[in-house]
């Protein structure tokens, strides 16, 4: 193997690019899980997205548009789960997986005419001044606008939970919903407002990866994306700006195993394919066990179903 | 205005008319689906659910009922001890797929040594890498507390990367001039799980299905271990209370869906599929878990949960030859089929009372 043949400043300047999908992902199962509710439906409601805004952008020319309805079909089929969840009372656990097997058969469904379809270039934004800082602009500056856009979703998830009163209801419902209930709030009415934004963002997620990252359709092409994005929420210990530095984490992480395959390292391309899968395991491992244990910061409702009895 | 009262324990009635009631709601929504495709839903309908039990053509398709039921409702027997009990092993796909490597490498190392050893001791071999697989989540579970969901979730992305692996390295045929896959195991008498009556489907993987629904059965009625596992679903407090070893039922609940998951790849991999190859591996693993939900993970519900839910398999694929439904609808008519379900336990745990609007 020849390490040298690997450029280093490409490696760290697409490390953002394939971080993005799940930082999408994760921030928005973030804010589902701050109100109380675990959705294990990710990688459905992105490999819904992905193929939505695949779709429509192949088919409106518009990149924006792609984004745009993306984001409501992930809405959209979170709010299937939300009704199940929150109205009809169902296992939250058990309604998760069905959204992901339900997500992937229509995905594929919808796919249909769009396998091997070239996807729409999207421009990489040239920051000026900032994007012409040598070594530096290459690496940070000189992605295409979601990149960005996702940074943004980070700092307002962040913002709006620490500082707003918005925030501090949504972790109350997340904490101890009969309380919050008892002191006026509509319990189920902001938790399906956390389930569509992490509906949302996963969707955008997603399109992320169909329209940016690869970017063409292909059946189940998250492969276990919205898991890593799952495992990430708790990697973060629930907080915002922890969901960014692992998602960037594993982008390099997965980047780099990517350029090892290309650089012809000495083992076969499979089982450097499984190690983002073991990585996340073994950070979930250490993230549940030890001192800093990660349980002690999950909300205390999360996975419970809310019914008020009086 | 709708108010919802928790019973005290699940209405008995509601419990099994939901999933039949399920049943029949997704077929209102498939239908409506397959109208949205274009294609007339009746007939749509009737090709998936009648014709390969009563049709024209049923003799081909009865065989292939018990061919798809049996992996499902061993893997699903399996995993509805664990969702009893609170314990999600929902990587079943991976154990299945770690049992047909450990199963099928056994018998490919025998090769081409006739002797009845060999198929037996290949099912101990399957049985052994499912359990094996799920034991790595088992363990973390009660080691330092991980979520199992998502290690078991994620280790099935791994044993589909060694599976390729597998296909294209240690396992490959060295007769097959470097295509990937291994040696057809239905060509090698001693380790080929054939059909045992012709044209029936039925093969050991289905004797196996059978056993375990019943061993199944008595366990989770008459044995300790079976009241343990509903105790500590009920009510984790109460069972904590009452002597439950929590390691125990983990590591129970986790190894045994993982050897019967492991046991159906094996099956699979001697008989139907006939050898190890890139794509092995059809989301049994998964469909299993509706196949769990949709027998109310009682045993014998599993056993016509899994026969239904191989009906939609080969229907859809019926579907797809004479109707031009693509599979992936089929995929999407299975998830709805769990939605509805879920959906409707709504019924068996609580009454819905009408009460008038502002009393509260």
């Amino acid at each position: 193997m020849d390490l040298s043949s690997i450029n280093w400043l490409l490696l760290l300047a697409s490390l953002m690019v394939a971080a993005t999908p799940i930082l999408l992902a994760g921030i928005g199962e973030l804010v589902v899980e701050r109100s109380g509710v675990l959705n294990l439906g990710v990688e459905g409601m992105m490999i819904t997205g992905a193929i939505s805004g695949f779709a429509i952008s192949v088919n409106t020319g518009s990149v924006t548009l792609g984004f745009v309805s993306a984001a409501l079909a992930g809405a959209a089929l979170s709010l299937v789960f939300g009704l199940l969840t929150q109205f009809l009372l169902s296992n939250q656990v058990a309604t998760g997986l069905a959204l992901t097997l339900f997500g992937l058969g229509l995905s594929s469904l919808m796919g249909q005419g769009y396998v091997g379809i070239k996807g729409l270039n999207v421009p990489d934004l040239h920051l000026p001044l900032l994007s012409d800082i040598p070594i530096l602009g290459p690496i940070f500056f000189q992605h295409d606008a979601m990149v960005y856009i996702s940074i943004l979703i980070v700092a307002g998830v962040w913002a709006m939970l620490k500082y707003t009163r918005a925030g501090l209801i949504l972790r109350a419902v997340g904490e101890n919903h009969d309380a919050a209930h008892a002191l006026g709030y509509k319990v189920i009415r902001i938790r399906l407002m956390a389930i569509a934004f992490g509906g949302a963002c996963a969707g955008l997620g997603g399109a992320y990866l169909s329209l940016v990252r690869v970017p063409q359709w292909t059946e189940g092409m998250t492969a276990g994306a919205g898991w890593i994005a799952l495992a990430l929420v708790v990697f973060a210990s629930w907080k915002p700006w922890r969901v960014l530095i692992g998602a960037y984490l594993f982008g390099g992480l997965t980047v780099l195993q990517l350029n090892l395959q290309a650089a012809g390292m000495k083992i076969p391309v499979e089982y450097l394919a499984m190690s983002p899968y073991l990585i996340t395991i073994l950070v979930l491992v250490i993230m549940s066990s030890g001192r800093g244990r990660a349980a002690l910061n999950a909300p205390a409702e999360l996975g419970r179903s809310f019914h008020a009895t009086a | 205005m709708i108010r919802l009262e928790k019973r005290p324990t699940p209405s008995r009635f509601w419990t099994w008319a939901t999933p039949i009631l399920a049943v029949l709601l997704t077929m209102v929504a498939g239908g409506l689906m397959f109208a949205a495709l274009g294609k007339n839903p009746f007939l749509a309908i009737k090709t998936i659910f009648y014709d390969p039990v009563l049709g024209e053509f049923a003799f081909y398709y009865r065989g292939q009922l018990l061919v798809k039921a049996g992996p499902l409702i061993l893997i699903a027997v399996g995993l509805a001890m664990g969702f009893k009990a609170g314990i999600w092993n929902i990587g079943a796909e991976g154990q299945y797929i770690m049992g047909a490597i450990f199963g099928a490498a056994v018998g490919l190392a025998f090769y081409p040594a006739e002797s009845w050893v060999i198929f037996p001791l290949m099912v101990l071999a399957g049985a052994v890498g499912g359990t094996l697989w799920a034991m790595i989540p088992a363990i973390l579970k009660v080691r330092f507390n991980t979520n199992e969901i998502l290690v078991s979730l994620l280790l099935v992305y791994v044993a589909e990367q060694l599976l390729a692996a597998m296909a294209l390295g240690p396992l490959r045929n060295p007769d097959a001039a470097g295509f990937p896959g291994s040696r057809n195991l239905q060509q090698y008498p001693s380790a080929s799980n054939s059909e045992l009556f012709a044209g029936t489907g039925m093969h050991w993987g289905v004797v196996a299905a059978f056993i375990a629904v019943i061993f199944a059965y008595i366990l989770l009625s008459r044995h300790l271990m079976g009241f343990h596992i509903r105790l500590a679903g009920q009510s984790p407090r109460a069972a904590r209370f009452g002597g439950v070893n929590p390691t125990a039922l983990v590591v129970f609940c986790m190894g045994a869906s993982g050897a019967l998951a492991g046991m159906a790849g094996l099956f699979e991999v001697a008989g139907p599929a006939g050898q190890i190859s890139i794509d092995f591996n059809s989301g049994y693993g998964f469909t299993a878990i509706i196949v769990a939900f949709l027998g109310r993970l009682h045993p014998i519900g599993i056993l016509l949960a899994g026969l239904l839910m191989a009906l939609t398999y080969i229907g859809g694929e019926a579907a797809q030859a004479t109707l031009q439904i693509p599979a992936a609808a089929i995929q999407a008519f299975q998830g709805m089929l769990l939605f509805f379900l879920l959906g409707l336990d709504v019924l068996a745990n609580y009454r819905i009372r009408l009460t008038r609007e502002g009393v509260a």
